[in-house]
């Protein structure tokens, strides 16, 4: 029968438009609350899955990567980068630029002076927090970097920083396997500290 | 000039030689000068015939010309011909010419071998190697006045800062520069010694195609009296999928000629890729195909890999198929979903694919962290782990809500009448074209050639899975939208698989190196893609980057038939044909 074709898919658009009515209804009358959010974003949903942004938020998840960013432990003055440039070396754009900084006299310090990223250039590939020796580069999850002016979007150290709570908040698990594993280098290296004391003594 | 460090390529001379090159040596009088692991080197005025025997050779049959490409050696130029065989399927034949710096000329293989016209141009344009007896020897990424060829180890682009990465400007005394404040109008431009602006006078650029096409077609019209006409379809346009051109000649509203125009995307990804270490190339690959991003790089990590002779642990490898099964689902899906748009059936059909994808990139985001520019796969492994509620979604999506989309889709779509109206009988390609264009993937199989490399040349892990071949013989845009329908199902299925046959272990041979030294030699990795063959010929110094990094894009090749298909046709046909073939043209121009 001529037609049949177009009426199956009117069908589907029909049986689509019920269920996301059907849906929503579900969570009548507050359609936009949190619960309704999180539902929506499941896999075994019929109905929509788009959100209200910007007044409704998806949270992301604990892998999702944007921009990089410094950790420091408890001084911003004394992050944990030591400036040994692995960053800035393995960047495919090459954005990250490291000025080592040094004493008077000279001398090379294990810190940053100036440390730049180029947000214009960074593709959030995710290459420096991977081959960062110190775990001292991280990468944020803040999407809403826009800006009106370009040069706002070259983050400086004093912009990059951040506390290692807000890396633990982001990346919790991944925070807790590398705590782990610091513990774990600590104990192995006291006790072979004190086995040589006890050889020693 | 770019210095090499080491021999680039691997060249002592065999005692032995391949049967074929011994059987090409007895059958060819002096065509084979020598034989390697890496490939027949032949003699330049001989490549046309050892060619056609290859190809005529019923037991050999090496009819699908997969790739050309050339390198830049210190004293000579090399190009590189990767034949394969549709029937028998298996590793490609590799063919090698070389021709002298001063003046480089081969013979073309465009008149015997359609497939070859975009890649010798291609070779022309950015390595600047004439091929004797090319139909339309033009540019193809740059402009016709264009000066200098970039991928010659000796051009340098006006933003040039050091041949290789990393830049020494970056540490350990790096204070940041807007890249273009250092050249001297704050443009990416360079002009040539004694160019004069008053001189200089636009080419006319469609000149050339009306000539060649009144030539073709005679004198206007055919009884009645009809004009051509010459319409220009793009760069910016909805239809075209990005900034793709095209050159139509029209008598009435009917197509008589066409001709498509690249380039308004390239970045010359390739000198990019030479400069980069060799990891730093992953990411970049996610930038070519931008709809199924996450199996680009699954080619270039087998070349790579294929040097440094490491295999990748076995989860590892179950993951990067996955990963791949995925992205193919996920661009069949958008291929459908936009066709539709192209043939004014606006969003509802190609929203509901999109939602699909959505679920599709949830995932992506969960192992690799993040939706598009996945950057996952390393060189003998893949980035990360899957975190551990992975796998139950990845199993709801693959048991429950695809196949259940992949239906509805079918009975939404497939037997529409205004669409079969509208697709069946469009776009002949007839198998014997499709092959001799070098088109490849569902464009190839939608004219019913079997050609799947996963089959025909298996890599990583498809030989553990049972799947379809999926071919349909209608040669049109119905049977092109059915073969991607129907592999969404085989894609499931292999996923189903790989999810019972999949455990836990590690997912990195050996330890990742930022500064991973490859063994020198070349190596041609290749994958089915979504939209066809993906190959990437990369050639080692040795060193820290790449001498050579070619790639073979499906896309760009599968547009070498595009004027023979729409020719008769109407101008609304052409943005069907076209959106059928399903182009990006990120990998279009690289």
């Amino acid at each position: 029968m001529l037609g049949k074709g177009v009426l199956k898919g009117m069908h589907v658009t029909i049986k689509r438009l019920v269920a996301t009515y059907v849906e929503d209804l579900k969570y009548f009358p507050r359609m936009a609350s949190q619960e309704a959010l999180e539902y929506r974003q499941r896999a075994d949903t019929r109905g929509l899955k788009t959100i209200e942004y910007p007044e409704q938020k998806v949270e992301m998840f604990e892998g999702y990567r944007m921009l990089p960013f410094l950790v420091y432990d408890e001084d911003p003055e004394n992050p944990r980068c030591t400036a040994c440039g692995m960053c800035a070396r393995v960047c495919p754009p090459q954005c990250i630029w490291i000025e080592r900084d040094k004493t008077p006299e000279g001398k090379n310090l294990r810190r940053p002076r100036h440390f730049t990223i180029d947000a214009t250039m960074c593709m959030s590939c995710g290459l420096c927090a991977e081959f960062c020796p110190f775990d001292a580069i991280k990468m944020d999850n803040n999407y809403e970097i826009g800006a009106y002016k370009r040069d706002k979007l070259v983050f400086h150290k004093d912009r990059l920083l951040r506390p290692v709570e807000y890396y633990a908040k982001i990346h919790p698990t991944e925070h807790a396997i590398k705590e782990e594993e610091k513990r774990e280098k600590a104990e192995a290296k006291r006790k072979a500290a004190e086995a040589k004391a006890k050889k020693a003594g | 000039m770019a210095t090499v460090r080491e021999k680039p390529a691997v060249e002592t001379a065999k005692e032995e030689m391949s049967p074929l090159a011994a059987r090409l040596k007895e059958k060819c009088d002096g065509a084979v000068t020598a034989d390697s692991p890496n490939g027949i080197l032949l003699a330049a005025d001989r490549l046309v015939d050892v060619a056609t025997y290859l190809r005529e050779t019923p037991d050999l049959s090496y009819d699908h010309l997969a790739n050309v490409t050339s390198v830049d050696y210190p004293d000579y130029f090399e190009v590189v011909y990767h034949l394969s065989s549709t029937k028998n399927g298996g590793n490609p034949v590799v063919l090698k010419v070389r021709t002298d710096k001063a003046d480089p000329v081969v013979p073309s293989l465009t008149p015997t071998w359609p497939g070859a016209d975009l890649q010798e141009r291609e070779v022309w344009d950015l390595m600047g190697i004439r091929f004797e007896g090319h139909p339309n020897h033009k540019r193809i990424a740059l402009w016709e006045g264009f000066e200098g060829h970039p991928l010659r180890k000796d051009w340098h682009e006006p933003y040039y800062e050091a041949d290789q990465k990393p830049f020494s400007s970056r540490w350990p005394e790096g204070r940041h520069v807007q890249v273009e404040d250092r050249t001297p109008f704050n443009h990416n431009v360079q002009y040539p010694p004694g160019w004069d602006p008053d001189e200089w006078e636009p080419v006319d650029e469609m000149a050339d195609f009306v000539q060649r096409t009144q030539a073709r077609l005679g004198k206007d019209g055919d009884g009645l009296k009809t004009q051509r006409v010459v319409v220009n379809m793009g760069p910016q346009h909805p239809s075209t999928h990005g900034v793709f051109r095209m050159k139509l000649m029209l008598e009435g509203e009917t197509i008589v000629g066409l001709e498509p125009v690249f380039g308004y995307m390239h970045r010359c990804h390739e000198k990019i890729g030479e400069r980069n270490l060799w990891v730093q190339n992953i990411p970049f690959c996610g930038r070519l195909d931008y709809i199924s991003t996450i199996s680009n790089a699954f080619p270039y990590v087998l070349a790579v890999e294929e040097l440094l002779e490491v295999t990748p642990p076995e989860r590892a490898r179950y993951l990067r198929v996955m990963m791949a099964e995925l992205s193919r689902i996920l661009n069949h899906f958008v291929a459908i979903g936009f066709l539709f748009n192209d043939l004014g059936a606006y969003f509802t059909p190609v929203l509901y694919c999109l939602e699909e994808r959505e679920f599709i990139l949830d995932l992506f985001e969960m192992a690799s962290g993040s939706r598009m520019m996945c950057n996952y796969y390393r060189f003998g492994g893949v980035t990360r782990d899957v975190p551990p509620d992975f796998m139950p979604r990845l199993e709801y999506l693959v048991r429950e809500r695809l196949p259940r989309a992949i239906d509805e889709i079918d009975y939404f779509l497939s037997e529409n009448e205004i669409f079969c109206s509208r697709s069946v009988g469009v776009g002949i390609l007839p198998p014997e074209t499709a092959i001799r264009c070098s088109t490849t993937g569902p464009v190839l199989r939608g004219s019913g050639i079997a050609y799947d490399l996963r089959r025909a040349d298996p890599y990583s892990i498809y030989d553990r899975f049972k799947f379809d071949v999926i071919t349909e013989p209608g040669c049109d845009v119905y049977a092109r939208y059915l073969v991607r329908l129907r592999e969404m199902r085989e894609s499931v299925k292999i996923l189903e698989q790989a999810i019972e046959q999949i455990e836990e272990g590690p997912i990195q041979e050996g330890k990742k190196l930022w500064q991973q030294k490859v063994p020198a030699g070349e190596a041609y990795g290749r994958a089915e893609s979504p939209k066809g063959e993906l190959g990437f010929y990369i050639v080692s110094d040795g060193g820290a980057n790449a001498y050579r990094y070619h790639i073979r894009s499906p896309c760009l090749l599968n547009l070498t038939p595009l004027e023979e298909m729409c020719l008769g046709h109407k101008v609304a046909d052409v943005v069907v044909i076209l959106g059928n073939i399903d182009i990006v043209l990120g990998e279009v121009d690289r």
